[in-house]
């Protein structure tokens, strides 16, 4: 048999279910990979174990609005509380800390934005408190949303960085203050464990 | 547990029951959290880790899920066991792979599924036998409820549940089902469907093979999407377009068997005959010719095999559980042939397949 689009033998028999009724396709091996790719628009290679994209469709997807020279001085930021650099993120597809949604805010942005078609989550909320926080900048109404403690706790990623850092030059003094501090946020923010039977 | 107990029992997702369980094997749901007050796992230090870990594990199992829980230090597991648990579903590849302290608790009926420290702090997995996504999701959100009373989830006014990666961040909901779909690839209208399933953003992929190359006719199709719509839309938003594959996976067998009748047969009996006889079989072929046996029996024309079974065959033997079951080590040539004296001691004796079990 001939392949349907052209003088070469047909070695893929297609058959297609539309609205009930049958179409057979019979074509060439070019003419059926044309075929089969038709339409398969974006998508940066074969998804993971679960379906999301690789991160290395996600570095791609970071280009978006950068020129090389703002991308190069956006690489050097650093995030202040886990200290992972913009440039480290692009890499290797993951964030450091939570905080880095906060500190990279503007420049995840656009990525997320691509990734997702929208930026602002419209689903389930943590039921523990709100607080309006030292939230800052983003107005009364996402303060509001700031699950309570949220601040002080991802703060927490801050100080015990600087308390490893306080033992290695030797000043201990320091870091057990960061030790105390580190442990009353913790004891304030997160409920007691309450051991049954 | 009871790794052993594990190899023994038969899974939530094996039972082959439920809503349109021919055709769609499971439907699973999981939640992507992380802590507040810790760099997320692959920026966390070998303590940060052990803390999370053990922060995570204890409080976890304060939380009532309905029945026990049972925990496991993946980090602790032989190679063969972490193989086990990813071959069940009850972790991840990435999981078993890792490095560092981290570990799962599972539920004894193997539907809720807790994951530690892997990409992030805490997975939850809730899967149910057969079309339940509602289901599986009104379990997982008791379950997270929970969670969230007792352990302050990373969160932000507008991004919603942080990530390690953006692509989960907003609700961290990953919502998906397997399905068995030899008609549509026997007809070759596979690809079609994937392509039109790609264009309204979800995720196909083969369930054993490499990327998105399947194998037995397995696929996992999930929401692509996270943040913007609620955890209901995205749950919505896969178990909309289910029926409309049903429907097509149907049609494709009903026109296979109308159309080519005797062929179809015949390639099942093949199948079936080979799993009966082979002396040595491989893992990639095994899940070839089982899967043809499955569509087989639910077209009538293999009669004296249960679907359940398959679905446990279709598990036990894959490398781990063969090695578990026979109590040794294994190379790939010895595999092979435990895996058909296995196939041809099971079709031979038409038990349940597990034989060696109290379950
Ligand atoms: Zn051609
Ligand atoms: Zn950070």
């Amino acid at each position: 048999m001939k392949c349907q689009q052209c003088d070469k033998q047909a070695v893929f028999h297609i058959t297609e279910l539309e609205a009930g009724a049958v179409r057979e396709l019979h074509l060439c091996e070019d003419h059926a990979r044309t075929y089969l790719n038709q339409s398969e628009g974006g998508g940066g290679g074969a998804p993971d174990e679960e379906g999301k994209p690789k991160a290395g469709g996600l570095a791609g997807a970071l280009d978006v609005g950068q020129t090389a020279d703002e991308l190069a001085i956006l690489d050097q930021r650093a995030c202040d509380h886990c200290g992972i650099t913009f440039f480290e993120f692009r890499n290797q597809g993951r964030l450091g800390c939570p905080h880095d949604y906060v500190q990279f805010e503007k420049e995840l942005e656009p990525l997320i934005a691509n990734i997702h078609g929208m930026i602002e989550h419209t689903g389930r909320r943590p039921s523990r408190g709100a607080s309006a926080g030292s939230a800052g900048a983003e107005g009364a109404a996402a303060a509001a949303a700031l699950p309570e403690g949220t601040d002080e706790l991802t703060g927490v990623i801050c100080l015990r960085r600087e308390m490893k850092e306080a033992i290695s030059r030797e000043d201990y003094e320091k870091a057990s203050e960061h030790r105390d501090s580190i442990k009353a946020i913790e004891e304030r923010w997160i409920p007691p464990l309450h051991k049954e039977g | 547990m009871k790794i052993d107990t594990l190899t023994h029992s038969i899974g939530e997702w094996l039972r082959g029951t439920g809503p349109e369980s021919d055709i769609v094997m499971s439907s699973r749901v999981r939640l992507a959290r992380n802590v507040a007050n810790y760099p997320f796992v692959s920026r966390a230090s070998e303590q940060d880790r052990l803390e999370v870990e053990k922060m995570l594990r204890d409080r976890i199992a304060t939380v009532p899920v309905g029945r026990a829980l049972e925990y496991i230090d993946v980090g602790h597991l032989q190679e063969v066991d972490r193989q086990l648990l990813v071959e069940r579903q009850l972790i991840s590849r990435e999981h078993a792979e890792a490095q560092g302290a981290r570990g799962v608790a599972i539920d004894v009926m193997e539907q809720v599924s807790l994951m530690i420290n892997e990409e992030d702090h805490l997975r939850i997995q809730c899967m149910h036998s057969g079309l339940d996504l509602l289901g599986a999701w009104e379990q997982i959100k008791v379950v997270d409820d929970q969670i969230e009373k007792i352990v302050p989830y990373a969160f932000h006014p507008r991004f919603g549940y942080l990530t390690a990666c953006p692509t989960n961040v907003g609700t961290g909901i990953r919502v998906s089902v397997m399905l068995h779909l030899p008609g549509l690839v026997i007809t070759r209208q596979i690809d079609k469907v994937f392509r039109s399933l790609h264009k309204i953003s979800l995720a196909v992929r083969g369930l054993y093979g490499e990327g998105s190359q399947a194998m037995g006719d397995f696929y996992q199709i999930s929401n692509q999407t996270t943040l913007g719509r609620t955890e209901e839309e995205l749950v919505q938003q896969v178990g909309d377009v289910v029926p409309v594959i049903i429907d097509y996976e149907r049609r494709a067998r009903e026109f296979l068997v109308r159309e080519t009748q005797q062929n179809v047969h015949d390639q099942v009996s093949r199948a079936y005959g080979i799993l009966r006889t082979a002396q040595t079989i491989s893992a990639e072929e095994t899940m070839q010719l089982l899967s043809r046996v499955r569509m087989g029996v639910l077209l009538g024309l293999i009669g004296d095999v249960k679907i359940a079974d398959i679905n446990a065959l279709l598990v036990r033997t894959q490398p781990a559980h063969l090695q578990k079951l026979r109590g040794v080590e294994l190379d790939t040539n010895d595999r092979n042939i435990e895996r058909a004296r296995y196939l041809r001691q099971y079709f031979e004796e038409g038990d349940a397949g597990n034989r060696s079990s109290v379950n």
